[in-house]
């Protein structure tokens, strides 16, 4: 057996393509729902945690601010684990699908929340001045001239953050979520063989490069207009 | 002869910030179609005081009536009377993803309620009156520092203010661009705008100027016509301060 016909067996067998390919399929689409379901609800929880401490109400904001800063610190699998092994020890079972979307949700909710506080706080002080002096509200102030710049500031580190943690979905595999990784290694256990592994990889290839590419092209659409 | 009537009325106003008291008790009351300059040191309160006068900086006591109405009252609409006080900034403070002339529509769409065609009407006659009107489709960081400083302008002129307030329009201006910005006040004043200026532009005061008030450590010094204050200042203080700005 030659070195190259050696290694398409061991990571692209076609009898295993030919015999898994649905169950990666299946397991993509999982990795999908689940990584929309996170970035959708994550970030706009962020999103409104950051609003909600421009009101600056020293006690709202403390909470807010512990809470983020221990979801950024703790690593989301022991968060995964606790949240799935501890909550039925107290009443409450939830199924493992929603555990993980809630666990990532949160996570990417305190990273994002930081994100775009700090896109708000870099917005100059001159920006609130002239909007307010022309007689628009704190709310307008926000939505339309503080709002609109944040977003452009924060485009990069914010999609960076974000496909981080939706990758974070391959967490699903230690509590039994039927996602894409969950799918391979189940596969692997039956055949000892890579080759579903390897599909995987390229399931993720498929589902997170655009996701990349996307980033890329919004970061250059939404930059500011150079002379 | 103008109106005796103030159209902007400061009585008794003091702001601290910490323990820093930066007004000491101001009393300035400024008639309409008069143009009140505002010198001295750094430091001395100008820009606070004219941040007093649109509830940018809250008073800690004292009263600013704008047009009779007491903007510290209770049921004061503080946003549809700051529309009536328009404000212009040393860093000019456009808002960098907007065309020009949607930075003059933004206020007159979301406060004065007007629908789109009818702001870009009056954003377009604003910008004409500072002489940009070609420029309402580019945006802030494709203008000059003048021609910013003149949409600025226009930002606040488009809202139809009973009195406008400058804080040092030209200081962050290149020599050569100043004199656009002050042409923009001079045709204004001639428009009969009510305007109080914080600004060293000495040669433009004693032209502009129907007085001139020199401040210090938060307090007014003295004030006077520009030639009594620029020529023959009672103060020590204020003399000191003006030879320095002849310097």
């Amino acid at each position: 057996m030659s070195a190259m016909e050696r290694f398409i067996d061991t990571f692209f067998k076609p009898s295993v393509i030919a015999s898994t390919w649905p169950k990666i399929l299946d397991g993509m689409l999982v990795t999908v729902e689940l990584a929309l379901a996170v970035v959708i609800s994550g970030l706009a929880v962020g999103l409104l945690l950051a609003l909600i401490r421009t009101a600056q109400i020293r006690l709202v904001n403390a909470v807010i601010i512990v809470l983020v800063d221990v979801l950024r610190a703790v690593p989301p699998l022991v968060m995964v684990l606790i949240v799935y092994f501890g909550l039925p020890n107290v009443g409450l079972t939830l199924p493992s699908f929603a555990v993980l979307w809630l666990v990532l949700a949160a996570v990417l909710a305190a990273f994002g929340e930081e994100i775009f506080w700090a896109g708000i706080l870099s917005v100059r002080r001159g920006q609130w001045d002239a909007a307010r002096s022309t007689g628009l509200t704190f709310i307008d102030t926000l939505a339309f001239v503080v709002l609109p710049q944040t977003i452009r500031m924060v485009l990069p580190p914010l999609v960076n953050r974000t496909i981080a943690i939706s990758k974070n979905t391959a967490l699903g595999t230690v509590i039994g979520v039927p996602e894409l990784l969950n799918q391979a290694t189940t596969a692997v256990s039956f055949i000892s063989n890579a080759t579903p592994l390897s599909l995987a990889a390229i399931g993720y290839l498929i589902i997170f490069l655009p996701v990349v590419l996307l980033g890329s092209w919004l970061e250059r659409r939404f930059a500011f207009r150079k002379a | 002869m103008k109106a005796a009537t103030p159209i902007l009325d400061i009585i008794g106003l003091r702001k601290s910030f910490g323990a820093n008291e930066i007004l000491k008790g101001i009393d300035l009351a400024v008639r309409a179609q008069e143009t009140v300059f505002i010198i001295g040191p750094s430091g001395s309160g100008k820009s606070t005081l004219l941040r007093c006068c649109n509830r940018l900086e809250m008073p800690d006591s004292g009263t600013v009536r704008v047009d009779g109405v007491d903007l510290g009252h209770a049921t004061t609409d503080i946003n549809a009377m700051r529309r009536r006080i328009g404000m212009v900034f040393q860093s000019f403070n456009l808002y960098p993803h907007m065309k020009a002339i949607d930075n003059i529509t933004l206020a007159l769409r979301r406060v004065s309620k007007k629908s789109r065609t009818e702001a870009e009407r009056i954003a377009l006659a604003a910008l004409e009156q500072v002489g940009l009107a070609e420029k309402s489709n580019a945006y802030p960081a494709e203008l000059s520092g003048g021609q910013q400083q003149r949409v600025a302008i226009a930002r606040a002129l488009a809202l139809e203010p009973k009195v406008m307030l400058f804080d040092e329009p030209t200081s962050a201006l290149d020599p050569e661009l100043v004199g656009s910005v002050l042409a923009v006040m001079s045709d204004m004043r001639r428009a009969g705008m009510t305007m109080v200026v914080v600004s060293h532009e000495m040669r433009f005061a004693r032209d502009a100027a129907d007085r001139v008030v020199f401040m210090d450590h938060g307090v007014i010094v003295e004030q006077g016509t520009p030639s009594e204050v620029f020529g023959q200042a009672r103060h020590q203080r204020t003399r000191a301060f003006v030879s320095q700005l002849e310097r």
